[in-house]
């Protein structure tokens, strides 16, 4: 089973470095999306101190869902996928290593980034580490439940969309603890709590969703 | 035939059990919703503090309480349906679906309706309505995901895997959102304590839900009979359901 995970892992983190390019897309859509805030919003760095955690979890969610996507199709559409469901090792193997080759690939770059974007909106020294925490625990959370939007969506029409609607409302905790630490740090609280119950989400999705990742590839591949 | 828990499981003796039942249905909703509005425009007393506005609750948390047993029963049927192969149980499953999202749906809109005249804005962010807001996302995602299959029986397994991981995660968004934010007034009815209502008030509220529970299952078996013809009508007994009826398929 490790050597399952191991193998399509470094697969997939071979396959993304052949593609370089394309492997920075969800960066920068994610560096895009944000920039647009104060734009919208007006420069005020008052407010933007305010908006900042939120509008950072938010591009990240998305960019986290827009590239989920494409993480089973490729992989689907050339038959490789149900090949690696016939392997004698569990399915949950694949679920897991494709789940954690893909916060490698889209999730870390965009924790490396938000210390940059902290600083576009203003935010202080403390709020910015709260913030590359908060990510550092709940982007794997968002890769997770990605890949199980990503395995019931597989090779359907409309499925970018779809997978959208499905995993938000899931992904809504993650979001409400991941910006809300932030805020507790701006406003002189501890974070402490918020980061427990991040972990406690994040403990609770690596157990639950490669299994219903796994089912849901057999379901879709049936 | 002795009958037993599988007897009506059967696609043809749902259909004829269903059809049996609907009208009753109809007929208990309309008697109870009738009494329940009488009770509760005409006799409930005048609240205190909210004056007559207060009489939407009526609607408001029968609504609310269905929406939220109607994600259960429907992850229960599709669950079942999944787990033991049961087509039936599917289709009630993906029947329940679009009560279920309507009932979430007038739950906000009542709640809204509510929330104006009493804290003097349309919506606030607080638990309670954030948390049924998610749960309408929770349905729509379940109603679109099925849709999009065509494949019915990868449809029903699809949505009866989402059906459950939302179930799952309802309690834990409820109580995140609840941390999040809350200046909702507290739950007005609960198991633990008396009742802080007169009880012409907590009567009226009752009926109302139980003619909610006598609407949902006619329209429920109304949506599960139309999906059972449409998944079955390559069968024979669909064909002369229709022949009886003169149409030609």
């Amino acid at each position: 089973m490790t050597s399952l995970f191991l193998a399509v892992f470094l697969r997939d983190l071979r396959l993304a470095a052949r593609r370089r390019i394309e492997s920075l897309l969800p960066l920068v859509f994610f560096i895009v999306a944000v920039s647009l805030f104060p734009l919208g919003v007006g420069p005020e760095p008052q407010t933007l101190r305010v908006i900042a955690p939120g509008v950072v979890w938010v591009c990240a969610l998305l960019a986290s869902m827009l590239s989920v996507h494409t993480l089973y199709a490729g992989d689907h559409a050339d038959g490789s996928l149900e090949q690696m469901l016939l392997a004698p090792q569990p399915a949950l193997a694949v679920a897991a290593a494709k789940a954690a080759a893909h916060w490698v690939v889209s999730g870390l770059p965009l924790i490396v980034a938000s210390p940059l974007i902290g600083l576009l909106f203003d935010m202080s020294g403390p709020g910015l580490l709260a913030l590359v925490t908060g990510l550092l625990l709940g982007t794997p959370i968002l890769s997770l439940l990605g890949g199980l939007g990503a395995a019931l969506t597989l090779g359907l029409r409309s499925g970018g969309m779809l997978l959208i609607l499905i995993v938000l409302p899931l992904a809504t905790p993650a979001l409400i603890f991941g910006a809300g630490a932030v805020g507790a740090v701006e406003s002189g609280l501890s974070a402490s709590g918020h980061f427990s119950l991040l972990g406690a989400l994040l403990i609770a999705t690596t157990l639950g969703a490669p299994l219903a990742t796994a089912a849901a590839l057999r379901i879709s591949t049936e | 035939m002795p009958l037993t828990f599988y007897t009506f499981s059967s696609p043809p003796r749902f259909y004829a059990l269903s059809g049996a039942l609907v009208p009753w249905f109809w007929a208990v909703a309309l008697a109870l919703a009738g009494v329940g509005l009488w009770m509760g425009f005409f006799v409930a007393p005048t609240d205190a503090t909210q004056g007559e506005v207060y009489r939407i609750i009526f609607i408001h948390v029968p609504a609310a309480w269905m929406s939220m047993l109607l994600y259960l029963v429907m992850a229960f049927w599709a669950a079942v349906g999944w787990a033991f192969n049961a087509r039936l149980a599917s289709m009630v499953a993906r029947a329940v679906a679009p009560t279920g999202a309507m009932f979430t749906f007038l739950a906000l809109w009542t709640g809204a309706l509510w929330g104006k005249p009493t804290w003097g804005t349309w919506w606030v962010w607080d638990a309670r309505l954030t948390s049924e807001l998610i749960l309408l996302f929770l349905y729509l995602g379940y109603i679109a995901l099925v849709e999009a299959i065509d494949d019915p029986r990868r449809a029903d397994q699809a949505g009866a895997l989402l059906a459950v991981v939302g179930a799952v995660n309802v309690p834990i968004i409820y109580f995140s959102v609840k941390w999040w934010n809350t200046l909702h007034q507290g739950a007005s009815v609960s198991i633990t304590s008396s009742p802080k209502m007169a009880s012409t008030m907590l009567t009226a509220m009752l009926l109302m839900s139980l003619a909610f529970w006598a609407y949902a299952f006619a329209v429920v078996l109304t949506r599960s009979r139309a999906i059972v013809l449409e998944r079955e009508q390559a069968s024979a007994w669909v064909g002369e359901l229709a022949a009886a009826d003169g149409v030609t398929q």
